[in-house]
């Protein structure tokens, strides 16, 4: 098992009474598997993320990459177990205003952080690891342009040529498609797939889940409401119940994968 | 890479020498080095003669225009870098030592020793150690004020600086006064403006060391520094602990402004143009802005003393007034290219 989540339960600190933002969550993903969190917003998705990166200690539970709690390992170890994609894209360095910002091959060759020793210098192995990530995700050709000039879809491309270039086992994904036109949505998720990657996802959008991902996790404030596969997940029933919208599901007939058509007008 | 530090530090050595020329008392810049050449012989034991120049020509060279001239390029290089450390630390190019009243806390603890003479125990590192303990505690305090849930609020860092800052100059002119001592308020009046007159060859010493350690140190963190630059979370899953890097940089960014400000006074502004004028000519890998920026820092300040010395000679303006005039229009300009608002960078 590549990753596996023990009955997380997240409450923040100091916070008296508030009320609890993730309940009993267990998950896992398996080697070579491309799994989805879905849910409203507010259910819980990046909470449950966040403790699975190590940003977030959960009040509850245990998260383990490998077999290896991430809580008993360094920021450093763990970044060479699993790399992040999150929706914060260094809002400093692309802002551009003030900071001339990062190139885009600068910006992939941070990847390469977690495996280098304060005294050593990148050397000849890591530049054939930035330039094969760049390679991969199609960004070569603008390796010497500014980040913070790129288009949306071209920077998620360039911070997954940066995870790549982290040759971590675990790829977590914290909503990827987020503000990007519909083809880069699709373009992003064709290149997540391609690239063979063990993955984890939180997704807003339901067909980009139902298409993608082997499997799914549907959140509802903060507990599973569901999980398996695209076609067991998404119902018309769970959707109406957690979502709160009527929907048409019909199974594709090349692919197999639900199809969702929402019906907004008719009541729940 | 190679090429650029060659060059600037050539322009470096250039421009000290040229600031050693300048002054009411002509001196050819040949014998400026040989009558430098001449002092290091002579320090290591062997014989020199002395050359074609006058007793007050060497005087004036070696014991007064020298140690002015390499402190203003020691002091332009560590405030350039504690720029340049302070803007990834907060994410934000408007970071300045002096705009964010780091400058301030050192010119407090400064003050206490020279009119209470607390720290005592440290003998001549008292000085120093007062600034550094000053400027620690403001550092901690501006970045507690603007932290909020984990995430730097902009307008609280930039304000909440320049509060403090306000406030521990009011600090710095109540013990000025209130210590009933008259050449203390000529003291510190040199000080809040930022002076490098009458620098002594013994004050160059724990700067140059503190300088060059804190860049050795900085360098072997670039790669921490360009993860932070990108953001905090990013950093951390890059495998980058934030919080103990980032206590680490409060101490370094606090020990070189400690120093600088305990030998030059509170001098403005470096810490934010040679930055921002560093990467627009090397770009934001900090790797390469560190040793570019201090560089530039020196060279900078080493022109900015000379046009102190002879703009209104014999009057001497303190440097701190001239990098002040430069550097205000500079942030303003700062803050309407492309529009820009101190909330970039978060």
């Amino acid at each position: 098992m590549k990753l596996q989540a023990r009955d997380l339960r997240w409450r923040p600190p100091h916070s008296g009474t508030a009320r609890t933002i993730v309940e009993d969550v267990s998950l896992h993903v398996g080697e070579g598997e491309l799994v989805g969190l879905i849910g409203p917003n507010g259910s819980g998705k990046s909470t449950v993320l966040r403790m699975i990166y190590r940003i977030l200690r959960p009040t509850a539970g245990a998260v383990a990459v490998d077999g290896r709690d991430v809580w008993e390992i360094s920021a450093r170890e763990n970044a060479r177990l699993m790399a992040v994609l999150a929706q914060e894209q260094g809002g400093g360095v692309d802002a551009g205003g003030g900071f001339g910002g990062f190139s885009v091959r600068e910006m992939v060759s941070m990847g390469r952080t977690p495996h280098k020793s304060p005294f050593a210098r990148d050397d000849r192995h890591d530049a054939g690891i930035v330039q094969s990530a760049m390679q991969r995700t199609g960004v070569l050709p603008m390796a010497e342009r500014s980040f913070a000039t790129l288009s949306g879809g071209e920077k998620q491309r360039v911070l997954m040529a940066r995870a790549l270039a982290q040759q971590a086992g675990l790829l977590v994904l914290d909503e990827p498609t987020n503000h990007l036109d519909v083809r880069y949505q699709f373009e992003i998720m064709n290149l997540i797939r391609s690239l063979g990657v063990t993955a984890i996802a939180a997704l807003h959008e339901l067909h980009i889940a139902a298409h993608y991902c082997d499997r799914l996790y549907l959140l509802e404030n903060g507990h599973l409401a569901a999980s398996g596969t695209p076609a067991e997940v998404l119902t018309e029933a769970t959707i109406a119940s957690v979502y709160g919208v009527r929907a048409a599901i019909r199974l594709h007939p090349r692919t197999g994968r639900p199809h969702i058509e929402f019906m907004p007008d008719d009541p729940v | 890479m190679p090429v650029l530090l060659a060059a600037l530090a050539g322009l470096l050595l250039l421009s000290i020498t040229f600031g050693i020329t300048l002054g009411p008392v002509d001196i050819a810049p040949g014998s400026v080095w040989r009558i430098a050449g001449h002092e290091l012989v002579l320090r290591l034991g062997l014989p020199s003669a002395a050359g074609e120049w006058t007793h007050a020509q060497h005087q004036i060279v070696w014991l007064i225009r020298m140690p002015r001239v390499l402190l203003a390029a020691l002091v332009g290089a560590g405030l350039a870098v504690v720029g340049v450390t302070m803007q990834a630390m907060v994410r934000n190019p408007l970071a300045d030592p002096y705009l964010l009243g780091v400058s301030s806390g050192a010119s407090v603890g400064a003050v206490l020793v020279l009119a209470y003479g607390v720290l005592g125990f440290a003998g001549v590192y008292a000085l120093p150690l007062g600034a550094f303990a000053g400027a620690l505690l403001a550092c901690v305090a501006v970045y507690w004020l603007a932290h909020s849930s984990g995430r730097l609020l902009a307008p609280r860092l930039i304000l909440g600086g320049v509060a403090i800052g306000y406030c521990l100059s009011g600090v710095t002119s109540l013990v000025t006064l209130t210590a009933g001592q008259r050449e203390l308020a000529n003291a510190v009046l040199s000080w809040t403006l930022g002076s490098l007159a009458g620098t002594r060859w013994d004050e160059l010493g724990l700067p140059a060391l503190v300088l060059v350690a804190g860049i050795a140190w900085l360098l072997l963190q670039a790669r921490g520094l360009n993860a932070l630059l990108a953001g905090d979370e990013t950093a951390s899953t890059l495998g980058v602990d934030t919080t103990r890097m980032r206590r680490g940089l409060f101490v370094l960014v606090s020990l070189l402004t400690g120093v600088m400000v305990a030998v030059s006074g509170a001098i403005g502004f470096i810490g934010l143009m040679v930055p921002h004028v560093t990467r627009m000519l090397v770009g934001t890998e900090h790797r390469r802005v560190l040793p570019v920026a201090a560089l530039v820092g020196a060279i900078f300040l080493v022109w900015v003393d000379a046009g102190a010395r002879i703009a209104f000679a014999p009057t001497e303006l303190p440097v701190g007034i001239i990098t002040s005039l430069i550097g205000g229009p500079f942030f303003v300009w700062m803050l309407y290219r492309r529009g820009m608002s101190p909330g970039v960078g978060r």
